[in-house]
């Protein structure tokens, strides 16, 4: 309890400092997963339609076992090249933007695939026999039915970006990861739940209203 | 029937039935209601009745899959708790709808299941796996070394009874085995269901919902409805003297057809008067008058002829007789 | 980048991966201590599943560098809170799928094994763990592959393991020790991933149906 009154203590005394980490870990996060529907939803779609598909999700799931951490750290070695990407941003702000959008990959393109893939070819027939064109098939009959598990991917993809914007701290990047970091070296006990409490509340309130609104999504059985 | 040195007779009586009941915990009415029967020894008994009568309740009872809140069960003159239930449950053959075959293993594992709770010998159990198989009409040599997803719903079910007959048990005790089967498989099994029956004599309770299945097979047919008995007795009474309304929209009694087809047309023919010409269209005397009536009404002929088995014509069957069968009780009109 | 680090230290890289799999597997050991039992009190309760799920599932949502920082004014550094940590994360593959498995056996089978006279016991045995086994392998594997994957982080606070690499990789800006334990850990992953897969398919109830299909 005092650790907690401790951590409470830090944030009222250091206010701005606190506010300005969860803007950008919130900012973080949110870029990269609304960059990473951009990007993979589209290419998940691709999959189902395309022949290849399987062997690009085999691989996609195959490239989990990647450490999450890895993905950052192997992209800093290039941090110069990558903040000529954005030069109005800190070069490691835009490094760990294009990590964790490929964070939020695999769980994007495997759940779209999955969710696309799963809609009963019945259903699709019958829309075709209705006399729906192809397009109409997909954005009035097959994309809203795999909506509900598609959602169910940006939740896991959520999850994992708004988990690894912490390690973020690791190279620099004034996530709330970096009063975990800061928490260690100073060996300062209420600091580290400065930072963890509030990540923690982060991921498990995404987790909770992306839930929801994968509940809003479905149709009734 | 006993006969005299019944020293080492077993009880004429393989499963007996006293005033038994059950209610599930969360059901308002009772599966089975104070219910006594009792099945002789060697009879083939189908339970009869629409889903929720009780019959499958009142099966699996009798192997202690299910456990009566009061009342005895006796199987060979012994209540049935006073055993424990695996050691029951082995010596009474069971066969289930959806066949119960464990999937993981093969055909002669499946069928070595219970010799191997027994503790047999490998040589033995082998020797019977094989003579199991052709007893249920599967060459072993095709069969033994699959797995039941690689057969046919019809070859799992003969597995199934080869598996329950594995032990020569003397009472099987069957949950609607050719239920999920289609029309075509499903007469087969019944028939071989009979001829081994005929063969091995058991005593064997058969559940079904379907008449057809229960008249094809039974000695005894026990209908059943809301945990009692409702008529027992053997098929021909059953169809011809339904004791209600219900019984009778179960077997459809007001079905002639199906009525007839109980009846040899011998036993309602003409005799063949001297000098007369008989009909040329012929069949065996010992056809069934439902069959009989197909063939007149097919072609659209008054009468046929009857043959014995030597082919000589021994009597004429009148489409009018088949009419008044078919309006009046076929025992009154032949007997 | 390159793999230098990789070919020149492989005996490094090596000692490190012997060091992974052991903080893995005592994490694995220690999830199975908890997921058995959890997983068969659900499926005997079928009540406590869905809530037992939320909670594992909620566990599983805790970034791990805070589950970490959690840990550390209770348990300390080292070897012991990463266990915890990555033994807690395994829950809910382990349990999700040991439920999943035992109560996917087909009833019929069950019904029929107490039917020809096996006791509870010889029915578990030679029926429901036989049938559930590549449900129940395919749960284990998920939870090692992703425990090596996780293992990395705790590296962070000194449980050791190819994630040191990555940290001193970063500390010394060396990025071929990056890679190195990049590669490594991806390596062990897909192969313990593979392995598995190979066990599952040898399982009796995995061949049957194999078979069937061929």
């Amino acid at each position: 309890m005092d650790l907690i009154r401790g951590a409470i203590d830090y944030i009222q005394e250091n206010q701005e400092r606190f506010l300005d980490a969860l803007t950008v870990h919130v900012r973080l996060s949110v870029y990269a997963l609304l960059l990473g529907i951009l990007i993979f939803v589209p290419l998940g779609i691709l999959a189902s339609r395309w022949s290849g598909g399987p062997a690009l999700v085999g691989i996609v799931s195959a490239a989990r076992v990647v450490p999450s951490i890895s993905v950052l750290f192997l992209l800093y070695p290039y941090r110069r090249e990558i903040g000529q990407i954005a030069p109005f941003w800190d070069r490691n702000f835009t490094l760990a933007l294009i990590a964790l959008t490929l964070l939020a990959g695999p769980p994007l393109i495997i759940n779209t695939d999955a969710a696309l893939r799963g809609v009963a070819p019945s259903v699709l027939e019958n829309a075709e026999g209705l006399g729906m064109t192809g397009s109409q098939v997909f954005t009035r009959v097959q994309f809203p039915l795999a909506l509900p598990v598609i959602t169910a991917g940006v939740r896991t993809a959520a999850v994992e970006v708004i988990a690894s914007a912490t390690f973020a701290a690791f190279i620099g990047v004034g996530t709330l990861g970096r009063f975990i970091t800061s928490g260690l070296t100073l060996y300062d006990f209420s600091l580290l739940l400065v930072g963890a409490i509030p990540v923690t509340l982060l991921a498990l309130g995404a987790e909770v209203s992306l839930a929801g609104l994968e509940r809003l999504v479905a149709h009734p059985a | 029937m006993n006969k005299l040195d019944g020293q080492h007779n077993p009880p004429v009586n393989a499963i007996e039935y006293d005033r038994v009941s059950k209610t599930y915990p969360n059901g308002s009415r009772s599966a089975v209601s104070d219910l006594s029967l009792t099945v002789e020894r060697g009879k083939f008994v189908v339970l009869l009745g629409p889903s929720g009568c009780g019959k499958t309740t009142l099966l699996k009872m009798t192997n202690r899959l299910i456990e009566p809140n009061s009342g005895t069960i006796r199987v060979d003159g012994i209540d049935i708790m006073s055993v424990p239930a695996p050691e029951l449950r082995r010596r009474i053959g069971y066969v289930i709808q959806q066949t119960g075959l464990f999937p993981h293993m093969r055909v002669e594992d499946n069928i070595a299941v219970v010799p191997k709770l027994l503790g047999w010998d490998k040589r033995r159990t082998s020797a019977r796996i094989d003579e199991l198989l052709h007893l249920v009409g599967l060459p072993p040599d095709a069969y033994r070394r699959r797995y039941p997803a690689q057969l046919s719903g019809g070859e799992q079910q003969r597995v199934g009874l080869a598996r329950a007959l594995a032990v020569n048990p003397d009472t099987m005790l069957m949950d609607e085995p050719f239920g999920a089967l289609d029309a075509i498989t499903r007469s087969k099994l019944q028939l071989e269901l009979r001829r081994i029956h005929q063969e091995l004599g058991q005593t064997i309770v058969f559940v079904t919902h379907d008449i057809d299945e229960a008249v094809r097979l039974a000695d005894d047919i026990v209908i059943m409805r809301g945990g009692r008995i409702v008529q027992a007795g053997d098929p021909l009474e059953i169809v011809t003297d339904p004791v209600d309304e219900f019984v009778s929209d179960l077997v459809g009694a007001s079905d002639a057809l199906r009525r007839l087809s109980l009846i040899e047309a011998r036993t309602i023919a003409t005799p063949v008067h001297a000098g007369e010409l008989p009909p040329l269209e012929m069949r065996p005397e010992t056809i069934d008058v439902r069959a009989a009536l197909g063939v007149m009404l097919g072609r659209g002929l008054e009468r046929i002829a009857l043959t014995g088995e030597d082919g000589d014509v021994t009597g004429i069957l009148e489409l009018d007789a088949v009419r008044t069968v078919a309006r009046t009780h076929p025992i009154e009109a032949t007997v | 980048m390159n793999f230098d680090y990789l070919i020149d230290h492989r005996d490094e890289v090596l000692r490190l991966t012997w060091e992974h799999i052991q903080l893995c597997a005592l994490a694995i050991a220690l999830a199975l201590v908890f997921a058995i039992p959890l997983g068969v009190l659900i499926t005997a309760y079928p009540r406590l599943r869905v809530s037992t799920l939320v909670i594992l599932g909620a566990i599983y949502t805790i970034p791990s560098l805070a589950f970490l920082a959690f840990l550390i004014p209770p348990v300390g550094l080292g070897r012991q809170p990463a266990v915890i940590v990555l033994a807690a994360y395994a829950q809910l593959a382990l349990v999700r799928n040991f439920q999943a498995g035992l109560s996917g056996v087909d009833p019929n089978a069950l019904e029929a094994s107490y039917g020809v006279g096996m006791t509870a016991w010889q029915s578990l045995t030679r029926v429901r763990l036989p049938l559930a086994l590549p449900v129940l392998i395919a749960g284990m594997r998920i939870a090692i592959v992703s425990t090596i994957s996780l293992a990395t982080v705790t590296a962070w606070i000194n449980a050791g393991g190819l994630g040191s690499l990555l940290f001193d990789g970063i500390a010394f800006n060396r990025p071929s020790m990056i890679l190195a334990g990049t590669v490594a850990i991806s390596a062990l992953a897909l192969g313990v991933d593979l392995l598995l897969r190979l066990v599952e398919r040898m399982t009796p109830a995995s061949r049957a149906l194999h078979q069937a299909r061929t």
